[in-house]
């Protein structure tokens, strides 16, 4: 139960010197928690610009096949030809690039690296993470990485182009693709990178989140955006070794002339020497790490969403418990379920049946967690902010792109419906749209505790109906598309007369997805107007329990200025009967509550005086008084 | 000229956008709504959340129901019509769920809006109705998951001996399609072999008889109604063989050959009567990205009854000969053989 404190007294001190920073280690080389979560934030958003007019780019190409691309020949030079026509090789590595890029770097890096930041020392009620430094370290590795990335991008010989999942031997063979030679090689530099700054972040999550809780906070009492972060950070801890190890292995195919992933290949006029190789190996090791990826970039968005919804629902979460265990039993799931991207790639189909059954169970913790919000949003008292708004919009793309996995995870179904566009409005809804919703609904809910001021609620509603409707008009009709068995990665549908309809449906998606992505820069306009102009936030805006409202309106480095508050509730008392107000906030003791007590929680009065006798000495550590 | 206008235009659009922005702020500040816990928006936005449902549905069932000629694609093979059963008898049951938790959502959304006084209600578990939702998902899933395991076992199963054999080669940026000829087997090959220039592709290994009398088609033939066993193979890098008619779908692997045993069960002549289209065809196509020119990776399949099919199986000349120069690559001792089964003394 005792929770260490690792920041000492004097720790509280440094607050008071802060003005002492210089602007290089305030706002660059800065180890508090909330500047490195800004950072990540706002590079995750930088990338999300890049990525989005990607797919704008090759949505163009699809939607209109025929137009004339030459005013972006200033932008994409050779890639544009004479007779204004997208490259059809750059098409691919658009497609490559804009997967990589928004699973990557904007919900992964976005979003785990801003809200696993900034709320877990504020929300459990400490000072900064377990090691600031390896914190720093964090960010710095993925810039290194965004940089190497970024630079990928203007190379002679394109980007890579073999799809995100990058499979060898298309990856591995220069001849394949122009994408594949040095393209591809700083694309494996930028995830070795990637993949470091990944852990540095996921280690110090777990142990902030083991070690650091404050007096009273036992687990049971976390709010679930935390069991989320915690969760979605032990996935990436032992899943993404795994893909490190494919890269590496894949970069000593490419360079050192290994044969891990290459066997019996005839190209460019000559037989090459590899032999005993398999792709199929590559595949595992990078579903192993894909699959649980998903659960990396969804898991965060669904802790934010609980909390969001039962604060804008004035209700608690319902069934905080399952839904716990529901998080758990997918973080468990995540790491068995591979395979089921591979039903058809060639491996033993009796591997597929194991899969497929594995896959399935993993809907029934998803269907939990929804039928849990909805009556979390019954009988309750809605404020709709913009971020309520976008985490009722998550709950629905959850549901309409998570059902669609109860088709594809079907091996017999999948065998039509794999690498169609049936997949994509799949994934899109249910990993892009959900995980790009909660990544927004955060910074709403947020932006009042992380710049001091409010976000311009109109702009948000106008921003959440532009892509809720948005996000639907791109990727419903996909589905048609995607049963109708039109295939992924296709350039244009024109020599295939079974694919040669929907040409009317594909504009249409195109210019859905034109508005979505012009409409995100209302979103964009609203963040950096509001941190400068914004209305001065009050200290609990949204009148919510979590501990970090208790923290001054500007936390400095350290978060609370005296002592951090101790925690005797759980996060969830909203419209406790009796209450005068519809919320009670963590830090109040049971026994200043009686009059809305229920009577096992006035068991735990006697309780509190432990918690109020655990001090805190001078080296760090608990004493108990007794 | 034009590029200019465009730029006045949208520098315009945005100045006005601004305005009004700025307008609204400062009529949010003067009404004081920033300061209620809940405005009249509260009010707008629960009730756009019926719209978005009303609309969302409505354009959903008009869409699916008068293009579904348009979506569903005709089927013509034994397992396809059974898998197409289980897609849609998946999609039955989703719909369901889809439709009751969204009109659930968002009416809740819309009844239980912010009202000033409105008290929510406590209700922070119940155990029973946990469990309630744990086990029927279950349980529906189990049903579903149990029916695609016993399809799926099914076409997965081991082909029969007498299958017909036909070998699919994927490379960049086409398929080559063998047939093991008049004893049904597709010989051996070994990817050193393959020689673009000299016109062996598939790297045929003329030590192994079985060979002799296998010869290389332009399109993929296929009979209706026996079993054909495709043995895939890839040269270079992943593709993929997409047979849409067929609900036919396996990867092409560069150094582990796959195969996709199927019975389709419409010529193409009677899929055109059905479709009343006499341009149709069969189609084959690569679903794996395998660069730059994946899109155009087609073959077209033409389906024949048996006999007509055993018929121009017959007529087929085998690659030996039509490439006799390769039968300086047959053994001394087999090339006696070799001539006999390729049918090259007939031509001399």
């Amino acid at each position: 139960m005792a929770t260490a404190e690792a920041h000492t007294d004097s720790h509280a001190h440094d607050h008071d010197h802060e003005h002492k920073d210089s602007f290089i280690t305030k706002y660059i080389f800065c180890q508090d928690h909330k500047v490195i979560a800004k950072q990540f934030l706002i590079t995750g958003m930088f990338w999300a610009i890049i990525g989005g007019a990607f797919s704008a780019i090759f949505r163009m190409q699809l939607g209109f096949p025929d137009a004339d691309l030459g005013w972006l020949q200033p932008l994409l030079g050779k890639w544009i030809s004479a007779d204004g026509k997208l490259d059809t090789e750059f098409y691919l590595a658009l497609v490559t690039m804009h997967g990589t890029i928004m699973v990557f770097f904007v919900l992964t890096a976005g979003l785990s690296g801003t809200f696993s930041n900034f709320l877990i020392p504020l929300q459990i009620g400490a000072r900064d993470m377990a090691s600031g430094f390896m914190n720093m370290l964090s960010y710095w590795f993925f810039f290194l990485s965004s940089v190497i990335m970024f630079i990928s991008l203007f190379l002679e010989t394109g980007p890579a182009s073999g799809g995100w999942v990058v499979y060898p031997p298309l990856s591995a063979l220069p001849q394949a693709m122009s994408g594949s030679g040095l393209g591809m090689t700083l694309w494996l530099v930028a995830m070795v990178f990637f993949i470091v700054s990944s852990l540095l972040g996921g280690i110090n999550y777990i142990t902030t989140v083991i070690n650091l809780r404050t007096r009273g906070m036992s687990m049971w009492k976390l709010p679930l955006t935390i069991w989320a972060f915690f969760l979605t950070a032990v996935i990436g801890v032992l899943s993404f070794p795994v893909l490190f190890a494919a890269a590496l292995l894949l970069v000593f195919d490419r360079s050192f002339g290994t044969s891990f992933y290459l066997s019996e290949i005839y190209i460019g006029g000559e037989a090459l020497p590899n032999l005993g190789g398999s792709p199929i190996l590559y595949q595992h090791l990078f579903w192993f790490l894909g699959h649980p990826e998903v659960y990396i970039v969804l898991l965060p968005a669904l802790g934010i969403t609980s909390e969001i919804i039962a604060t804008n629902s004035r209700k608690p979460i319902f069934g905080y418990k399952a839904m716990v265990i529901s998080l758990l039993g997918i973080t468990v799931l995540s790491f068995v379920v591979w395979a089921h991207h591979m039903f058809v790639t060639g491996m033993n189909p009796f591997l597929g049946s194991i899969f497929m059954f594995l896959t399935l169970i993993i809907a029934i913790p998803s269907a939990v967690k929804v039928f849990n919000y909805l009556t979390t949003l019954w009988r309750g008292n809605i404020i709709f902010t913009p971020a309520m708004l976008f985490s009722i919009g998550l709950v629905s793309v959850f549901i309409s792109g998570g059902i669609t996995g109860v088709f594809l995870g079907n091996s017999a179904i999948d065998i039509q419906l794999h690498d169609t566009y049936f997949v994509v409005a799949h994934f899109h809804l249910v990993m892009g749209s959900a995980s790009f919703f909660g990544m927004v609904a955060g910074v709403y809910h947020w932006f009042p505790k992380m710049f001091g001021r409010m976000m311009d609620r109109k702009l948000g509603y106008i921003h959440f109906w532009f892509t809720f409707v948005g996000v639907y008009l791109v990727f419903f009709p996909m589905h048609y598309i995607g049963i109708a068995g039109f295939p992924r990665r296709y350039y244009s549908f024109t020599n295939f007369d079974a694919f040669s309809g929907f040409t009317d449906l594909n504009a249409f998606i195109s210019v859905a997805a034109l508005i979505t992505f012009i409409a995100q820069f209302i979103f964009l306009f609203n963040f950096v107007y509001s941190i400068f102009r914004g209305k001065k936030a009050p200290a609990n805006p949204w009148k919510s329990n979590t501990l970090e409202w208790t923290t001054p309106i500007n936390p400095g480095h350290g978060n609370w200025p005296g002592e951090i508050p101790p925690v005797y509730r759980w996060p969830y008392d909203y419209s406790k009967p009796g209450a005068e107000d519809d919320f009670i906030p963590q830090n109040v003791p049971f026994s200043e509550t009686m009059e809305s007590n229920l009577p096992h929680e006035n068991d735990e009065i006697a309780l509190e005086k432990d918690i109020d006798e655990l001090v805190v000495d001078e080296t760090g550590e608990h004493h108990d008084q007794h | 000229m034009f590029g200019l206008y465009i730029f006045l235009a949208v520098f315009l659009i945005l100045g006005i956008l601004l305005m009004i922005f700025r307008i609204s702020r400062l009529i949010n500040v003067v009404k004081g709504s920033d300061e209620k816990r809940a405005s009249t928006s509260n009010n707008v936005n629960a009730m756009l959340m019926i719209a978005f449902m009303v609309i969302g549905f409505g354009l959903a069932a008009w869409y699916s129901v008068t293009y579904f000629d348009l979506y569903d694609p005709p089927v013509a093979s034994e397992h396809g019509e059974l898998t197409d059963k289980l897609f849609w008898r998946t999609m039955w049951v989703t719909l369901l769920v889809v439709v009751v938790t969204h009109v659930l959502m968002f009416v809740f959304a819309y009844k239980y809006r912010y009202k000033e006084g409105q008290k929510a209600l406590f209700y922070p578990h119940n155990n029973k109705l946990e469990y309630i939702w744990t086990l029927v998902p279950a349980v529906v899933l189990t049903w579903l998951v149990i029916s695609g395991w016993m399809a799926w076992e099914d076409i997965m199963a081991p082909a029969d001996k007498d299958a017909e054999q036909i070998e699919v080669l994927g490379y960049q940026f086409a398929w080559s399609i063998r047939y093991g000829g008049m004893d049904n087997n597709v010989g051996d090959y070994d990817y050193r072999l393959i020689d673009d220039v000299a016109g062996n592709p598939n790297g045929i290994d003329f030590t192994d008889k079985a060979n002799f009398d296998d010869f290389l088609f332009q399109n993929l033939v296929i009979p209706k109604g026996k079993e054909i066993l495709l043995k895939i193979r890839a040269r270079d890098v992943l593709h993929s063989v997409f047979l849409p008619h067929f609900r036919v779908k396996m990867d092409a692997v560069p150094g582990m050959p796959t195969q996709f045993k199927f019975i389709v069960t419409k010529t193409t002549q009677e899929m055109r009567d059905e479709l009343g289209d006499q341009e149709f065809n069969y189609e084959l196509a690569c679903t794996e990205i395998c660069g730059e020119s994946h899109f155009s990776m087609k073959k077209n399949v033409i389906v024949m009854e048996l006999e007509d099919y055993y018929e121009w199986k017959a007529e087929q000349e085998t690659f030996l000969s039509v490439n006799p120069e390769f039968m300086d690559k047959v053994p001394e001792e087999l090339k006696e053989l070799a001539v006999v089964t390729a049918g090259i003394d007939k031509q001399d």
